[in-house]
């Protein structure tokens, strides 16, 4: 069964519906939310797989469906679907994840009076996640993108009530805004640059050549090529939602929201979805690499700011107490050794990590999602301890997602994607940074996941709710189960020997290598991960901690540093006193400027002019009106002598009538008389 | 489309009617009010779907003489762009009607003064004649000052008078500069076509002057930064329809008119202040956008957001190519549709039951539990207002910027920064007008009066079309591009850099 | 002495003006004062008639025109006179005319 692209739509649209429907149906129709959004995910993941098998079946090919939105003066804004291995492979990865975080949370969230709320927000972040795999067009990723942080936005503050949960959903939207607000300009300006903004387009797309050609020979400001500036552009989005230095501070708030949320979103797929990105656009990322004399290639910014994030998030992670963060931690770190990948030139790599990291960082948020349920939402690694014996299928699944991130050698998918990543920087020719970088987080990874394992599930319960603590029900324990399945066999796809992964996703023939030929780094990087794991095992798992108010062994050695890592390196404090601050004072003065200078502009005029109105007032007053009080005073007093004649007295009249015809008589005769 | 004249007829007799039957049955003056309305609103769409662009302009409805001395006409004409602005006035016009159906004191008064409003406002839109453009404009101030003295809150007089005699003022100078023109170019007749022919004689500095007295006149009202001052307090005291019309539709007269009367009429003019206006425009947007960042007053800052968004109309206008044109013009029905909405919510479901709009009192009233559908309809507004896509705000905002970035892209790219304020903005008044909490331990909430049908349908109205137009923007876009292809606007729409 | 019938009119009409001023002059009584001026308005008309009968130009009827408005308007005049006398009465329970004094100025 295949797939053809111009059906693509249905994998984003099914969920669609189901969130549309979950939000149309009244609050008690519980069991019709979830049972759609889990029908409907399903049915995705079905036809996910049926457009695998068609990509699969034309590697190298990729097949586009494109429409147009609307048109625009000269020109129309066009979206399309794409059909490629990385699209499909992206699809399964999403969709099957989702279905087994959908299953958990129908046990997670049982009691939860939101209940319909959240498979409705789920199912409407699942649709727009995948919308940006299969889009063909950078706006229509756009569009999803934005989607996908509503839908983040939505879940993380699901608990809205908590106010440290609204403040983080709040600041996740908005801090992964900042980043796209350079990822929308870096669109508007491809848009102008290139006329187009589908990724292929029949040869006129902006990821093949011709356009490639254009823009990497234009030259903007600080003699940049115009395709690096776009591609930092949009690179800041990748920054933004997929929590990379500077822009990270979100992402550990971010575990405000329920625990199958972050492991859905803030693990799996939403984080992944920068990585994801610059994979898609990595022809314009890289089209400045044949240029020699530009200030910077696009690549290199992002393998810089993968190295940065990489160690910083490993460092913080060390220090955290809250079972959540430090995989929150660990998430941002990952994140960073992807964008190391895609920096030194390897995309696919890239993309190996992502995917296995999505189903071992699933799991390890789903394993602490169900300690957390079972020990009565206590996230505090001090306060639990000793759920090893109790809940036996978490921690077996636990353990194997924590080998798999600490990259334990050759059974666990987290080793050959992290091997293949140490590859890629071991050959790339501008710098050693981020080969050193990501070496030294090897050590911390593996040491902070061993903290993290014994803290939790050896020695003893250290609060009423952990010694309480059992096992869950089996829709919370069948997930971790397939997921742990998954992380394990997932590797193999990919190693060394048998490339699959690598040649499917670039449309190359297979290069197979032996193990033997990377020896060196691989034996390396195999003593560094063990040393992280001996020195975390050294530290927390042979003196057990014995109350939750004991100290840290590493807090006892560097107190300042562990509080700074702890406190993550002010990063929050710093932004407040900054950035915020900043924002504010320039609100406040806007707002002062309103009320005062405009307002105030305009009450002086109204003064001004009230002013006038009484400075004429008294003129007329004084002198305009005088003259005029004269006059009618004396024409009063006129009048006044002539009513004297008004006796009232109608005999008065008759005699005057009399002496007027006297008189008109008299003149009479004398006129006769002459 | 030879009945779209009827729409001002329509809404005038409407007004009447209210006004005779008020007295005696408030009931009976609401359904004349929401008839009226509706019919207009009705022979708008019909036309809209039947009209027949004319590739050489505006299509004339009536023309006749009015005052042949001078040459004034009395002219309707109409094309996409007046046909889009004469549909969101109809919606408008419906919605505000279903959101004072509780209107107890002077019924009859107030809807009469409504519909005298709208059926100005379809005037204006649907004028052609630059004298009658201006009568049908003053018509429509003297309503706005009597709504918002008689029916507003707070600060009414204040803001009543604050509003119209911005509004005077700003026609003052917009009459200054057509007597200019029509005196120094020895027009015939005050028809825009004839205008605009005698003023290619114009010089350079003619234009730019006459262009500054016009333009500015219509950009007050507009809500241009920094003479959108009245905007905000207009909108807090004006009662909840007319907030949702000044902002909706009355904001737009002032665009409509740069659009119109001043753009077309003075190209050289305008081209000398295009950078200037561009740069005002951005200034707004982000000015606009960090004043509504720290008000405490729930309508100050939809207020606010009102002149962010006006803001991009005028950026739109200011790039001057035919696709940053056409956004504007979107982003005018959709800021219309938008605005009236986040109003209503504000003005109507919330404060009339609350009766208080202060963002530290309503923190505490939990109303997201108490007003669901009210939260509901605001979350979604506010996403619409910050520009998320599915709503039609985003459509439009992106066109203005892909036209604005091959004019200027500094200004888009400062433009592109107020939407990420609007984000923060909207975010902030959601979750602390609806979703705050209730101080623990307090006297458990009276529940608040259940959200009316009346109210529902015209959310549902207003939600409909934002939803509508921004997944398929063509609707409205297919008005308005032949519009735009006149020779009457090809001439001002050069593009090029600012 | 008497040369033309027009001076016999005209020493009948002046006559007749006389006794009507007399009469308006000498009576308190307000009916009476109408009275004679009724009767000096009669004399008045009676030269319209005289002048029109034995003048230069007879041919039209101009005198005659004359005389018909007069008579009428001094019928509507007496109407409107004999109101005011009543109202007067009923104002001060008297038609006497030297007690109708409020006109003054």
């Amino acid at each position: 069964m295949k797939l053809p692209v111009h059906l693509l739509w249905l994998i984003p649209a099914l969920p669609l519906l189901a969130a549309a429907l979950g939000a149309l149906v009244p609050r008690r129709a519980r069991g019709v939310a979830s049972s759609a959004a889990l029908v409907t995910i399903i049915a995705s993941f079905l036809l996910s797989c049926m457009a695998l098998s068609s990509a699969l079946g034309s590697t190298g090919v990729h097949q586009v469906s494109n429409f147009e939105w609307f048109q625009l003066g000269g020109g129309s804004v066009r979206l399309g679907w794409l059909l490629d291995p990385l699209t499909a492979l992206m699809c399964v990865m999403v969709t099957f994840v989702s279905t087994l975080i959908f299953v958990f949370s129908l046990g997670y969230m049982k009691e939860d009076e939101n209940f319909k709320q959240f498979f409705c927000f789920l199912s409407l972040f699942a649709a727009a996640m995948l919308g940006i795999i299969i889009s063909n067009s950078l706006l229509l990723v756009f569009i999803s993108w934005e989607l996908v942080g509503l839908a983040s936005y939505l879940l993380i503050g699901f608990w809205f009530t908590r106010p440290s949960a609204a403040a983080a959903a709040k600041k996740a939207f908005i801090t992964t805004r900042i980043g796209d607000l350079g990822f929308f300009v870096g669109m508007l300006w491809l848009n102008n640059a290139s006329g187009s903004l589908l990724f292929f387009d029949g040869g006129r797309g902006v990821l093949e050549s011709a356009a490639l050609g254009t823009l990497s020979s234009q030259v903007t400001f600080g003699g940049l090529a115009v395709s690096t500036a776009i591609g930092l552009l949009i690179f800041c989005g990748a920054i933004g939602k997929s929590g990379q230095f500077p822009l990270h501070v979100w992402l550990p708030d971010a575990m405000e929201g329920p625990t199958p949320v972050s492991a859905l979103i803030h693990a799996a797929t939403m984080v992944a979805a920068g990585v994801f990105l610059i994979a898609r656009v990595y022809p314009l990322m890289s089209a400045d690499q044949a240029l020699a004399h530009v200030p910077l290639h696009a690549l290199t910014a992002v393998a810089f700011i993968g190295a940065i994030t990489a160690l910083l998030g490993a460092c913080i992670a060390v220090a955290q107490n809250d079972i959540k963060r430090v995989l929150a931690f660990s998430t941002v770190s990952q994140l960073g050794y992807m964008m190391i990948a895609l920096g030194v030139g390897s995309w696919v790599a890239a993309i190996f990590h992502l995917l296995t990291h999505a189903f071992f960082k699933a799991l390890l948020f789903l394993g602490a999602g169900s300690v957390i349920h079972a020990a009565h939402h206590e996230q505090d690694m001090r306060k639990l301890g000793g759920l090893g014996p109790k809940m036996r299928v978490t921690f077996l699944t636990f353990a194997i997602g924590m080998m798999a991130l600490a990259g334990v050698p050759f059974l666990f998918s987290g080793f050959w994607s992290k091997e293949a990543i140490l590859h890629a920087a071991y050959e790339w020719d501008v710098s050693s940074i981020p080969l050193v970088i990501a070496l030294a987080a090897v050590v911390l990874t593996a040491f902070y996941m061993t903290r993290l394992v014994a803290e939790v599930f050896l020695g003893k319960a250290r609060s009423k709710e952990a010694d309480h603590a059992h096992e869950n029900s089996a829709v919370m324990t069948v997930p971790l189960v397939l997921l742990a399945a998954c992380s394990v066999i997932l590797g193999f796809l990919g190693t060394p020997v048998w490339p699959w992964l690598q040649s499917t996703l670039t449309g190359l023939p297979m290069e197979k290598h032996s193990l033997l030929e990377g020896a060196s780094l691989i034996v390396l990087s195999v003593l560094l991960v063990c040393s992280g794991l001996g020195a975390g095992w050294a530290l927390y798992a042979r003196r057990l901690r014995q109350s939750a108010a004991a100290e840290d062994p590493l807090e006892s050695t560097w107190p300042r540093a562990f509080a700074f890592a702890g406190a993550r390196f002010k990063f929050d404090e710093l932004y407040a006193a900054t950035v915020g601050r900043l924002n504010l004072s320039f609100a406040a003065l806007s707002d002062w400027m309103d009320s005062n200078v405009w307002g105030g502009l305009i009450n002086l005029l109204a003064r001004f002019g009230e002013t006038a109105g009484h400075f004429n007032k008294e003129t007329d007053d004084e002198v305009l009106n005088t003259g005029f009080n004269a006059a009618s005073e004396e024409i009063r007093s006129v009048g006044k002598l002539y009513s004297r004649a008004q006796t009232g007295e109608t005999h008065g009249y008759l005699r005057i009538v009399a002496l007027g015809f006297v008189v008109l008589a008299i003149l009479a005769m004398m006129g006769g008389a002459r | 489309m030879n009945a779209l004249p009827c729409t001002i007829y329509v809404s005038f007799t409407g007004a009447l009617l209210a006004l005779a039957v008020g007295g005696r049955s408030p009931t009976l003056a609401r359904i004349v009010a929401l008839a009226s309305a509706l019919t207009a609103w009705g022979i708008a769409l019909f036309s809209a779907i039947h009209f027949v662009p004319d590739a050489a302009g505006p299509v004339t409805l009536v023309d006749a003489p009015w005052i042949p001395q001078m040459g004034i006409r009395y002219h309707l004409a109409a094309d996409g762009i007046s046909l889009t602005l004469v549909v969101l006035t109809g919606l408008a016009a419906t919605a505000g009607i279903l959101f004072s159906w509780n209107i107890t004191e002077r019924t009859g008064e107030f809807f009469a003064f409504f519909l005298a409003l709208i059926g100005g406002v379809y005037g204006v839109f649907l004028s052609a004649d630059a004298f009658l453009f201006f009568v049908f404009y003053e018509i429509a101030i003297v309503p706005k000052y009597f709504l918002i003295a008689i029916w507003g809150s707070t600060n009414r007089e204040y803001g009543a008078m604050k509003l119209v005699l911005y509004s005077f003022a700003g026609s003052a100078l917009v009459l200054a500069g057509l007597l200019w023109a029509y005196a120094a170019g020895g027009a015939h007749s005050f028809g825009v076509a004839e205008l605009a022919r005698v003023a290619v004689g114009f010089s350079h500095g003619q234009q730019v002057g006459m262009f500054a007295l016009v333009f500015l006149g219509f950009a007050v009202l507009a809500g241009m930064f920094p003479f959108h001052t009245w905007a905000p307090t207009g909108h807090v005291a004006a009662p909840t329809a007319a907030s949702m019309l000044l902002a909706g539709v009355v904001m737009k007269l002032g665009a409509y008119g740069c659009l119109r009367v001043a753009m077309p009429l003075f190209p050289l003019g305008f081209v000398f202040w295009q950078p200037m206006i561009a740069w005002l425009a951005v200034i707004g947007i982000i000015y606009a956008g960090l004043v509504a960042l720290v008000q405490e007053d729930f309508k100050f800052v939809i207020g606010y957001s009102s002149v962010s968004h006006m803001g991009f109309v005028l950026l739109g206008l200011a790039a001057a190519n035919a696709r940053a044109v056409s956004g504007a013009v979107l982003q005018m029905f959709s800021h219309g549709v938008i605005a009236g909405l986040l109003f209503a919510v504000v003005g109507r479901m919330v404060y009339e039951r609350t009766h208080t709009r202060k963002l530290a009192e309503l923190r505490g009233m939990a109303l997201y539990q108490r007003l669901p559908f009210a939260a509901t309809v605001f979350v979604l507004a506010g996403l619409a207002s910050m520009g998320m896509p599915g709503f039609s705000g985003f459509p439009a905002e992106l066109t203005i910027l892909i036209g604005t970035w091959q004019a200027a892209p500094w200004a888009a790219a400062l433009a592109a920064v107020g939407v990420l304020i609007a984000a923060a903005f909207t975010l902030r008044v959601i979750q602390v007008s609806f979703f705050g909490q209730a101080a623990a331990g307090s006297a458990p909430l009276p529940p608040l009066p259940p959200i009316t049908l009346p109210e529902k349908c015209g959310a549902a109205l207003l939600l409909g079309a934002t939803i509508l137009v921004g997944l398929k923007p063509d609707l409205l876009l297919e008005l308005i591009r032949p519009a735009l292809q006149a020779p009457f606007f090809q001439a001002v729409l050069k593009g090029g850099a600012l | 002495m008497i040369h033309h019938p027009l001076e016999l009119c005209l020493v009948f009409s002046s006559l007749l003006f006389c006794i009507g001023l007399a009469g308006a002059l000498s009576r308190s009584n307000s009916i009476l004062v109408l009275l004679g001026i009724e009767l000096m308005l009669n004399a008045a008309n009676l030269n319209f008639v005289a002048f029109w009968r034995y003048g230069p130009s007879p041919a039209p009827a101009t005198g005659i025109v004359f005389v018909a408005f007069s008579v009428a308007v001094a019928a509507a005049e007496a109407a409107v006179g004999l109101a005011l006398v009543i109202s007067i009465y009923r104002r001060q329970r008297s038609i006497r005319l030297q007690e109708a004094v409020r006109l003054k100025g």
